[in-house]
């Protein structure tokens, strides 16, 4: 070989495709990163039901139908089980990423993860006053 | 190298898009995905529900939550690629994701546009 090489020759072991189905930790993780395409298809969701909400009444009567029909709300219960997925390891999460301290004491975790749902809860009821009332 | 600048700023939208995902989508799905159209709460009728969405305020809030929402999806599932499903095709996954959520930036910010437009 005279070809000159930058990277030194290592034996790499190929990894399967499927590696992560071996381990319940490892699917866990692999479940948690594929959340992001199910926040991507609310997202489409949502811009579905303003366009609809923009097209007056009668579009807006549509797509409610449209989202009950069985194939829609079974995609959106898997959906939701996977935002559901990512809502729990973002939050438990947090306090490993980052420490938060106040008057120079660190905040326990749990109180961190704690008032992430609170935050959770307060928004949700608010929201939930603005669309309905 | 361009992409190196830009690195730090999509894992702060990545961040920014987690929280959003994590405090704000979940009730807007529960109302909208199940409760309104499974009638477990009235829906709200079209005028009000007009007016609320289409309030210049909550369409700039909107707006800028989908798109940070979009960016957190793509960062991710281009790592889910990566690492789960080692498709190592680095800038083929890269272009493709980003693009899309690009794409349905655009669609996002058309959407707003007619929204506030029927709401004026």
């Amino acid at each position: 070989m005279t070809v000159p090489r930058s990277e030194p020759l290592t034996y790499r072991r190929p990894v399967s495709t499927w590696w992560w189905t071996r381990k319940r930790t490892y699917f866990v993780f692999v479940m948690r990163e594929l959340s992001s395409i199910f926040v991507a298809w609310f997202v489409v969701f949502l811009l579905l039901m303003l366009r609809a909400v923009t097209d007056g009444p009668a579009a807006y009567d549509d797509f409610l139908d449209w989202a009950a029909s069985p194939f829609v709300v079974g995609l959106n219960v898997v959906a939701a089980a996977f935002l559901v997925l990512h809502v729990v390891t973002w939050f438990s999460l947090t306090p490993q990423a980052m420490a938060i301290r106040v008057r120079g004491r660190p905040v326990p975790p749990v109180a961190i993860v704690g008032a992430q749902y609170a935050g959770l809860a307060v928004v949700s009821a608010f929201v939930v006053w603005l669309v309905t009332r | 190298m361009t992409t190196r600048r830009i690195e730090p700023l999509v894992w702060l939208m990545f961040s920014g898009g987690g929280v959003i995902a994590a405090v704000f989508l979940p009730v807007l799905v529960f109302l909208f995905a199940f409760a309104f159209p499974l009638g477990w709460i009235t829906a709200p009728d079209h005028e009000h529900l007009l007016a609320v969405a289409g309030n210049p305020i909550t369409v700039v809030v909107l707006f800028g939550m989908f798109v940070v929402l979009l960016v957190h999806a793509a960062h991710r599932f281009r790592y889910t690629l990566y690492d789960g499903l080692q498709i190592k095709a680095k800038v083929a996954t890269a272009a493709i994701c980003y693009g899309a959520a690009l794409f349905l930036s655009a669609v996002a910010f058309f959407t707003f546009a007619f929204l506030l437009e029927a709401w004026g």
